[in-house]
């Protein structure tokens, strides 16, 4: 609950902060290169090494970080949700070549395939939504089609099944709806994974490309101005660790309403 | 002063109370059956003597044994009250096993730690008891696992584990609730030989078994105890309504209110029916060896047979769940395609299943009125959203559930009402067979028998033809014009109602009959007559499937399988059944 309100309270700031504050994520000052952060005056997290007021870049780059984040793991759950519930609930020979598939693409480095991709195409931000959710999906899929195997097997969809509603209406009405508990849980635990894939992205500078920025961007920033000015790297490294803690916390409440209501 | 000595136990989870202001005692050597229906308290009373439930628990109240104080004794105390003054025999043995270790060792393990032998004496000691036990080769089976043996065979082993280092109480909780009828009554005469001057409380739902098996009886409802007494006492004249309800609904062979409603043509026409399971060319099972059953409308075929005896399998193939490897079914005149996806929908809506766990068989994220309409959308998605909704509240209202429920989901039903709804969904599309496959097993008595008398009502309204699959032969003598009996994947008895309980044909029939606990002290039935367990369907003995454990077998009965025979109107497969009737 708690690391639910922090989240929500990052959320806002991040939204409303670069749209009430009076700089500019673009804007270069030069003659206010690298200032100290200060709790009075206008520049509450300092400036860049360009002059760029970081408050309003931090805030930009949570609102990237976590909106790559979400929109990956929904990427992730739609596909791998449809895919694992149709190769556990077809099984047999179907089942066995779509998970062979699963297998293949785990095989395959990541970062590799990632590198490959943006040298062969332009950087941009479908790019890394398509990076970040071909790996999540896969998990998604083997966990999705594990339960779906068990459920498969319960009796409300064998009576489905004696009754003649179709395969597809047994997917989506009878072996879904009892995934999502499940999947929830999951989802909520894959953000965080998938902020952290894209930070990282972004820190090699594979990711979000300048002048738009991320967590993982600003930290690369402050990596270079460590000596000179902490600031720059200690502020968006703090935001990024708060807000991969709170969804990990998330995740586990998650996880305890969802037991709770099933009890079985 | 009494062995064990309850004093105003009340036992609290938040703000429920399981249990309520509970006092009573055993004395030594005595046999005491604590009974009630689920729900009742009765496991968490047994918990609470032996110190073993959860921390969430809150416990008030006294419990002695010896005179000593359980209820805040520490936890080392407790364990030496544990195993030497107390020990408990649970319902599933594979459960309050470790699979990991050997059944000697663990039994043996007791010994060691309560310091009451040194570790080679403690293996005499464990193959002595292994014997007493009934155990057999017992030096070899020390070494099992827990896995290695049949059911009967483990819960012997728990029994030894509990009498290993000879308590003065033994508290038995359902210990034979997941055995079959035979190998429980063996179980039940073992627990009676060998517990000498160990007292006994025995926590049942099944009145037969206290009424053959107690002196005194204390019945709960609700977390509490409203009425205690003498067996007989109880039986004869029992004081509070609800036990004269529980009484009344408890099983009985002898019950005459059986079924005798007209009977039509044939609607559901099983063939030669085999069955067979196969691991990709490794050990091939075969569940059903054969059969031929027809059922008429308005009849009622039950299918009896303890576990591994092909009953589900052979309706689940002529379902066409399971593939069914030869033979064939015939409903209403036309041949039916071998799996359910390839039949007509006209067929799927004729033949209906009840599963056994009402639960279970109803989507938990499904609200009560989308679970029954479902079938309706599928083969009638012509019918508009509100003539469906009225016909799914006339369907409720037939099998007793009032339109309150039709925004409830599964897990705010009761067992009962959750079967409701699961009759329900079957019987909307006005099916001509239905099958229920054990489907009032895991009801309470007086919950089944509504459930009874209601397939018995929607019957005789519309005809309709049910095979009722189960291992209960007091609910079969409820329920059913005809029985079939299975042994093994065979045909092993097939006759009317009446008759079968009358004059049973075949040594196995007879038996079983036998083996049922009868809930009258007078005429205590229960009796083992046969010996060992349901052999492995993997490898079925030759001939007669049932020679191994047949009391009347003779050569020919190990070499050739006896085909089913018409005799006075019953089918028997045996090769003397005229020499044995009424034997």
């Amino acid at each position: 609950m708690v690391s639910g309100g922090i989240l929500a309270g990052i959320v806002v700031v991040a939204i409303l902060g670069p749209l009430i504050s009076p700089h500019d994520y673009l804007q270069t000052n030069f003659d206010a290169l690298l200032q100290r952060p200060t709790l009075s005056g206008a520049r509450l997290f300092g400036t860049d090494d360009l002059g760029r007021d970081l408050f309003v870049r931090a805030m930009l780059g949570v609102q990237v970080t976590i909106v790559v984040a979400i929109v990956a793991s929904i990427v992730s759950l739609v596909i791998g949700v449809a895919y694992g519930a149709i190769a556990g609930y077809v099984g047999g020979r179907v089942d066995a070549v779509m998970m062979r598939f699963v297998d293949t693409l785990y095989a395959l480095p990541f970062i590799f395939f990632v590198i490959l991709l943006m040298v062969a195409f332009e950087r941009n931000f479908l790019l890394i939504f398509v990076a970040i959710g071909a790996i999540n999906w896969l998990d998604m899929a083997r966990i999705v089609r594990g339960q779906t195997l068990s459920l498969r097997e319960r009796e409300f969809v064998e009576a489905a099944r004696l009754t003649g509603v179709s395969t597809l209406r047994i997917i989506f009405r009878h072996i879904a709806p009892n995934l999502l508990g499940v999947v929830i849980v999951y989802v909520t635990l894959t953000i965080p994974q998938a902020i952290l894939v894209e930070s990282f992205l972004s820190f090699l500078g594979l990711g979000i490309q300048e002048p738009q920025t991320s967590l993982g961007g600003l930290v690369d920033a402050g990596v270079n101005q460590m000596e000179g000015a902490s600031w720059m790297l200690l502020i968006p490294a703090g935001l990024l660790a708060i807000v991969l803690l709170c969804f990990n916390f998330l995740g586990d409440a998650m996880r305890d309403v969802f037991d709770a209501r099933n009890p079985r | 002063m009494s062995l064990l000595e309850l004093d105003g136990l009340t036992i609290r989870y938040g703000d429920t109370d399981v249990v309520r202001d509970l006092s009573f005692g055993v004395d030594n050597g005595e046999s005491v059956g604590l009974v009630g229906e689920s729900g009742s308290g009765k496991t968490q009373t047994a918990l609470a003597i032996l110190g073993l439930l959860p921390a969430n628990a809150t416990v008030a109240g006294s419990i002695r044994i010896d005179g000593t104080e359980l209820l805040g004794a520490s936890e080392k105390a407790l364990n030496s009250v544990r195993a030497r003054h107390v020990a408990m025999v649970f319902q599933d043995p594979m459960q309050a096993l470790n699979p990991f270790t050997q059944i000697g060792q663990q039994v043996g393990r007791i010994l060691i730690q309560h310091k009451l032998a040194s570790a080679a004496e403690a293996r005499a000691r464990v193959i002595r008891m292994f014997e007493r036990v009934g155990l057999p080769d017992p030096a070899r089976q020390f070494h099992a696992y827990p896995h290695q043996l049949s059911g009967g065979m483990r819960q012997r082993a728990m029994i030894a584990s509990a009498l290993i280092a000879e308590p003065k109480l033994l508290i038995a909780d359902e210990p034979t609730t997941a055995l079959d009828v035979t190998v429980q009554a063996q179980i039940l005469e073992l627990l009676a030989d060998i517990r000498r001057d160990t007292a006994l409380l025995l926590i049942t739902h099944d009145l037969g078994i206290v009424a053959g098996h107690c002196e005194r009886m204390l019945i709960l409802a609700d977390g509490r105890l409203i009425e205690r007494g003498a067996t007989r006492e109880v039986f004869a004249r029992p004081q509070h309504e609800h036990t004269a309800r529980l009484l009344a609904a408890a099983p009985r062979l002898d019950r005459t209110d059986i079924p005798t409603g007209p009977r039509g043509d044939t609607v559901l026409a099983i063939s030669g029916a085999e069955v067979i399971y196969a691991d990709r060319g490794q050990e091939s099972l075969q569940a059903v060896r054969g059969v031929d059953l027809t059922v008429r409308s308005g009849e009622t075929v039950a299918i009896v047979g303890e576990s591994g005896s092909g009953k589900s399998s052979l309706v689940r193939a002529a379902l066409g769940l399971v593939p069914m490897h030869a033979g064939r079914v015939v409903f209403c005149g036309t041949a039916l395609a071998g799996r359910v996806q390839h039949r007509k929908k006209a067929v799927r809506r004729g033949l209906q299943l009840v599963f056994q766990d009402p639960a279970g068989s109803l989507n938990p994220q499904m609200r009560v009125a989308s679970i029954v309409a479902e079938p309706l959308v599928v083969h009638e998605p012509a019918v508009d959203a509100e003539t469906r909704q009225e016909r799914v509240i006339a369907m409720l209202e037939k099998v007793g559930l009032g339109t309150d429920y039709v925004h409830r989901y599964p897990h705010e039903l009761s067992g009962g009402q959750a079967q409701r709804v699961a009759i329900a969904r079957a019987l909307i599309l006005r099916p001509k067979v239905l099958v229920c496959d054990e489907a009032v097993a895991a009801l309470d008595g007086t919950v089944r028998e509504q459930i009874l008398a209601l397939l018995r009502e929607v019957q005789a309204e519309a005809a309709l033809a049910i095979i009722f699959i189960t291992h209960d032969l007091s609910v079969v003598r409820a329920i059913s014009h005809r029985v079939l009996v299975m042994y093994l994947g065979s045909l092993v008895e097939l006759a009317d109602n009446a008759e079968l309980f009358a004059n049973a044909r075949h040594p196995y029939t007879q038996a079983l009959l036998q083996a049922v606990p009868v809930p009258d002290p007078e005429h205590a039935g229960g009796k083992a007559i046969l010996a060992g367990e349901v052999p492995s369907a993997l490898r079925p003995p030759d001939g007669c499937a049932f020679h191994p454990r047949c009391p009347f077998a003779r050569d020919i009965c190990s070499a050739e399988r006896p085909p089913p025979r018409k005799i006075d109107g019953a089918t028997v497969a045996c090769h003397f059944a005229e020499d044995l009737s009424g034997a």
